[in-house]
């Protein structure tokens, strides 16, 4: 009960920052909009982090090194700090140029002026936004599998649950709900600087609870030194082997101890001798574990299996991923609307930096996790799990639980405002005239729109509640990355033409579609272990340059326009 | 400073350069620990994270689009004052 008091106290401040920048606001659709173009370079840091870093980084990468193991760092934090750097400093200043120059805020905006066809936009809209709800549910998905762990126990009677260990916790459709309303909440009354100064505040939270976590989670473990001890481990009879356990002491508190007797958790399948003593999850090395766990539903024991390591492949093609931030329509809003370039030059350096902050010590803590914690928990609920076991402090762990919160919510805002702006401008407005509705109304048609998209993103949470929120965050952001060969081209390539940019679109959708379909929304490699989002970005690329060759160049005025 | 096209150059080569580096396959099957914690596999790749830093900070002093920003910030005809242009077809309500 007194770690659901203090996320209540957490979600009230955070309201209550909301409806404060609220009363900031001018009252215009601008400041609504783009904050008046006030946001400045701190702001700006903490937004861009802050929106990129969901559930995935501290949910979803704790639970993806819980399966895979620390190659997951590389795989995509490390990789997306220098990609997200190149996409920042190649297309971000480039597009705040143009924003200047010609007045764009959307990125439908920007191409439909550069490829000279409104029917872009008409075509791009409904692509993006089937591509921003993936990123949404991946939150109010996160958000139901952090808060249910951690309320275990509080109402016993009010909500049962076929798992034992999560009886009387508040369910994910409840958490979920609670979640969107206080968003929703926020967005609406404080528009973009709202979203903006809740970022802020977010994102220092959570940065801050990821390292609280952690020291709290290293002293319960005994160390960093004996916590690295910890994780599963292979025996000579290929065995996956827990050596310690939470141990219960006198005073009610936990200790992590050596046990007398090691707990079997799985099996190698095809073990050599060579593997005894070896841990897994502190490598890269590609191996099929075989264990059982409980169904979701019946709570009944099954066989399970799962890929250990990273397999090369993948690792080298997980590298097209980041280039989502090229094309996320928040990202490409504040590319456009920043008060001035130099605003980047912060963003630019620290961000690789911020990443390193939050995903390295969850990477440990999933690591290790695989020495605790039963290898049919689900991954999105490793990282409150830990801190449910390891840390006994109510308050801490709803603090904690609060970070992991704060970190959904500063995606979730930023995207729902996003919509609300691209649905207003790009379609509306675009339709019917700029001034056919007042300021207010023009407000209100984007609020309109972002309690739609709420409820729809809330209604898909349900149907989508037991899915890999990891898994999700990679289809949608493979799907974002699919159409950056688009804005790359729009903005280096003179020959890029109208007809290239449709074949573009229309080519890598169709691939991301055949790819997204065959794997059912989970995890998905080709042959080796290659990433769908290769072929998707090849793809896209390949029927831009050929239909671009193919068609008539761009006139003389776009050129000019573009390229001086 | 104004970026020199060879500058600008050698900044490319070192972001392939770091693409490159980034596959350590020499480091997959290697579980050995740093400072008695850290495994040599994140080490590595934490050590990457602020190289990529680095890197940004002398993109940002060696690579930086003066000219470009120039552009962007020059009042054409008819523009406003705020050094916004003012096109007929994309002049936006919310700008």
């Amino acid at each position: 009960m007194t770690v659901l008091i203090v996320i209540s106290i957490y979600l009230a401040l955070l309201l209550g920052l909301g409806l404060f920048s609220g009363k900031q606001s001018r009252g215009t659709s601008k400041d609504y909009f783009v904050a008046s173009h006030s946001i400045g370079p701190f702001l700006l840091l903490m937004s861009v982090f802050g929106t990129t870093m969901t559930a995935f980084a501290l949910v979803g990468s704790t639970g993806k090194a819980f399966e895979r193991g620390i190659g997951v760092y590389g795989l995509m934090a490390s990789i997306s700090g220098l990609v997200h750097v190149i996409c920042f400093f190649a297309i971000g200043i480039r597009l705040w140029s143009y924003g200047m120059k010609h007045g764009f805020v959307t990125q439908i905006q920007f191409f439909r002026s550069r490829f000279d066809s409104n029917a872009i936009g008409y075509v791009l809209f409904p692509i993006l936004v089937g591509l921003v709800i993936p990123y949404l549910l991946i939150g109010v998905i996160g958000a139901g599998k952090t808060i249910l762990p951690v309320t275990a126990g509080a109402f016993p009677e009010a909500f049962p649950n076929a798992n034992p260990l999560w009886t009387g916790g508040i369910p994910p459709w409840l958490s979920g709900l609670g979640i969107c309303i206080i968003v929703l909440a926020y967005v609406f009354a404080g528009g973009s600087r709202g979203a903006a100064w809740a970022n802020t505040f977010q994102t220092l939270v959570f940065m801050a609870m990821g390292v609280v976590a952690f020291t709290l989670i290293v002293k319960a473990l005994g160390g960093v030194e004996q916590a690295s001890k910890v994780p599963i481990t292979v025996n000579e009879n290929g065995l996956l082997v827990q050596n310690y356990g939470i141990v219960e002491q006198e005073d009610g508190s936990s200790k992590v101890e050596k046990l007398a007797t090691p707990l079997v958790r799985g099996k190698i399948r095809d073990a050599d001798p060579s593997l005894a003593g070896y841990q897994p999850h502190l490598g890269r090395k590609v191996l099929e574990m075989d264990y059982k766990a409980r169904t979701p539903g019946s709570g009944e024991l099954v066989d399970q299996s799962r890929e250990l390591g990273v397999p090369p492949w993948m690792f080298l093609t997980y590298l097209f991923i980041p280039l989502s931030v090229g094309m996320f329509p928040h990202l490409f809003q504040h590319w456009l609307t920043a008060r001035s370039a130099n605003t980047f030059k912060l963003t630019l350096i620290a961000h690789p930096i911020c990443i390193m902050v939050v995903w390295v010590p969850c990477v440990l803590i999933g690591a290790w996790a695989t020495g605790l914690v039963p290898p049919g928990v689900p991954p999105a609920a490793v990282l409150s799990k830990m801190m449910a076991d390891l840390v006994s402090n109510q308050v801490l762990t709803g603090l904690l639980t609060a970070g992991v919160l704060a970190a959904i919510m500063s995606s979730l805002d930023s995207q729902f405002l996003c919509l609300g702006t691209m649905f207003t401008n790009d379609i509306v407005l675009h339709k019917v005239g700029q001034d056919r509705f007042t300021d207010k109304q023009t407000i209100w048609i984007a609020r309109g729109f972002i309690i739609g998209i709420v409820a729809l993103t809330y209604v898909l949470s349900l149907w989508a509640a037991n899915k890999n929120v990891f898994d999700l965050a990679v289809w949608c952001f493979s799907g974002f990355a699919m159409l950056t060969p688009l804005v790359f081209a729009a903005l280096y390539w003179k020959r890029a033409t109208t007809a290239g940019a449709f074949a573009s679109i229309i080519v890598g959708t169709l691939t991301w579609i055949v790819f997204f379909v065959l794997a059912g929304g989970s995890e998905y490699t080709v042959g080796p272990g290659i990433m769908p989002v290769t072929f998707c970005v090849l793809a896209s690329t390949v029927a831009m340059i050929v239909v671009s060759l193919a068609t008539k160049p761009p006139s003389e005025a776009t050129l000019n326009k573009f390229f001086g | 400073m104004h970026p020199t096209h060879s500058m600008k150059k050698l900044l490319t080569g070192t972001a392939i350069a770091m693409l490159i580096l980034h596959q350590d396959f020499w480091l997959w099957d290697n579980t050995n620990l740093v400072f008695g914690f850290m495994p040599v596999g994140l080490v590595y790749h934490a050590c990457f994270s602020m190289a990529v830093a680095i890197l940004a900070v002398l993109a940002i002093t060696f690579a930086w689009p003066h000219e470009l920003i120039e552009w962007a910030t020059t009042k054409d005809e008819g523009a406003g004052t705020d050094g916004k242009a003012k096109l007929k077809d994309n002049q936006y309500k919310i700008r």
